[in-house]
C-alpha cells in the first residue's frame, strides 16, 4: 500500500495518539477501536489487515502490550514511503512513524502518572489515599482472575478447545503452587500450539 | 520504603530488572512483574503490589509502564521511571520489530497461529494464578477477609460473564468501596483515640 503523508498528516497522527493516551483508562487495548477510526476508516493509512496483525503481533511478542501502537506507526510510516521496505527512506520514514506513535501514546499518560503517584506517594498516610488504595485493592484482584477468564474465552469456547482450557488451567496451577520458570511454560505452550495438540 | 527492604540499587540494575521482566512478558507482563518483583527481588510485598497496582490501573495509559514508571520514580526519581521505561521498551520494541520483518508473509501460517494460541492460553493461565498468590493479601485488608471475597466475585462477574466495561467497573465499583473502606478507617480510628 502507498500513501503520501504532509508534514500536516504527520501531526495528525501524533495528535491523535496523544489524546487517545489520556482516554487509555484501562489499558491502551480499550481504544483500539478509535484507532482503527482514524487510521483505516477516516484516513486510509493502514489496510484493515495491516491493522489486525499490527495488534496480533504485539499481542504476542514478550513486553508490554502497548508496543502494538509502535507497530501501527511503523506500518503507516512504511506505507508512506510506498509498501513493503525498500532502501533508507522507507526504514527512516517507519521510524518516524513509530516514534510519533509511541511518544503520543505514552507522553500525556507517563506526565500524569509521574505527578498523580508522587502526590498519592507523599500522602500515603492520608485517610483518602489509604481508603482509596484498600478500597480497590479486591476489585483489582477480582479483575486479574476476570482478565484471564476473558483471555482464554478469546482463544476459543467451543467443546473441542477444551485442550486450551486445560493448558491454562494447568499453567495457572503450576505458577501459582511452584517456582517453575515462566519462558519453560510458554514455551511448552507454544510447542503444544505449533504441532497442533491444544 | 524501609532500609531493610530489598531495593535497585543502582540505574543500569533498575534498566536489566525491567528488562528482564519485560522480556519474559509474552502476552501480559502483569504476572511477571508479580513474579519478579514480589516473589524473586523482593522490591515490593504483595500488599504494596496491589496498592501500585490499583494505583497503575485507573491512571490512563498501559498499566504495566505506569506501575514501571511508579516504582523507578520511587527509588532514583524522574530519572528511574524513565530507566525503568526505557528497560521495559526497548528490547521487546526491537523484537517485536524484528517480528513484524520476518512474518511479512508467514503470519497465517497454522504452526505461527497454533503456536501464539498455545502461548496464549499459557499467558492467560498465568494472570489468573497472579490473582490467586495475591488473594492472601487481601486478609488484612481494613474491609474485611469475607467482604473482599464477595467483591473479587463480584468484579470477576461483573467483568467476565456481564462484559460491563471496565471504566464503569472502577468509578462505580471502585468509589463505593473506596467511601466505605474511608469509613471504615475513620471508625477504627475513632475507637483508637476515644
Amino acid at each position: 500500500m502507498s500513501i503520501t503523508l504532509t508534514l500536516a498528516d504527520w501531526l495528525t497522527l501524533l495528535g491523535h495518539f496523544l489524546t487517545l493516551s489520556l482516554l487509555s483508562i484501562g489499558g491502551v487495548i480499550s481504544t483500539v477501536p478509535d484507532m482503527h477510526r482514524v487510521l483505516v476508516d477516516d484516513h486510509h493509512w493502514l489496510l484493515a489487515p495491516q491493522f489486525n496483525a499490527s495488534i496480533a503481533l504485539g499481542q504476542a511478542a514478550p513486553g508490554p502490550n502497548v508496543l502494538f501502537v509502535a507497530l501501527l506507526g511503523w506500518n503507516v510510516g512504511l506505507n508512506a514511503a510506498g509498501g513493503p521496505p525498500t532502501g533508507l527512506l522507507s526504514w527512516a520514514s517507519a521510524a518516524l512513524g513509530m516514534l510519533l506513535a509511541l511518544v503520543g501514546i505514552l507522553l500525556p499518560s507517563t506526565t500524569l502518572t509521574f505527578v498523580a503517584s508522587r502526590w498519592a506517594h507523599q500522602n500515603r498516610e492520608l485517610r483518602a489515599v489509604r481508603a482509596f488504595k484498600q478500597g480497590m485493592a479486591p476489585i483489582v484482584v477480582g479483575l486479574m482472575l476476570a482478565t484471564s477468564w476473558v483471555l482464554t474465552t478469546n482463544l476459543g469456547t467451543s467443546r473441542q478447545n477444551w485442550p486450551l482450557w486445560l493448558l491454562a488451567a494447568v499453567s495457572a496451577l503450576l505458577v501459582w503452587r511452584t517456582r517453575l520458570h515462566l519462558l519453560w511454560l510458554l514455551g511448552a505452550g507454544g510447542l503444544l500450539g505449533w504441532f497442533g495438540l491444544v | 520504603m524501609t532500609t531493610e527492604h530489598p531495593h535497585p540499587e543502582s540505574l543500569r540494575e533498575l534498566f536489566w530488572a525491567f528488562t528482564w521482566l519485560a522480556l519474559q512478558g509474552f502476552g501480559g507482563v502483569l504476572a511477571v512483574v508479580q513474579r519478579e518483583l514480589v516473589d524473586k527481588r523482593q522490591w515490593l510485598t504483595r500488599e504494596q503490589f496491589i496498592e501500585d497496582w490499583a494505583v497503575a490501573q485507573v491512571l490512563p495509559g498501559p498499566n504495566v509502564v505506569n506501575l514501571c514508571l511508579m516504582i523507578g520514580d520511587r527509588h532514583f526519581g524522574v530519572r528511574g521511571g524513565l530507566t525503568a521505561l526505557a528497560g521495559m521498551l526497548t528490547f521487546p520494541l526491537l523484537i517485536v520489530l524484528a517480528l513484524a520483518w520476518l512474518t511479512l508473509g508467514a503470519a497465517d501460517s497454522p504452526q505461527l497461529q497454533g503456536a501464539l494460541r498455545g502461548m496464549g492460553a499459557v499467558a492467560a493461565g498465568m494472570i489468573a494464578a497472579t490473582g490467586f498468590k495475591l488473594f492472601p493479601a487481601l486478609k488484612q485488608n481494613v474491609l474485611s477477609a469475607t467482604v473482599c471475597t464477595a467483591l473479587v466475585a463480584i468484579t470477576f462477574v461483573l467483568i467476565a460473564v456481564l462484559r460491563v466495561p471496565l471504566i464503569w467497573v472502577l468509578l462505580g465499583l471502585g468509589s463505593a468501596t473506596s467511601l466505605w473502606a474511608n469509613r471504615l478507617l475513620a471508625q477504627a480510628r475513632a475507637q483508637r483515640t476515644p
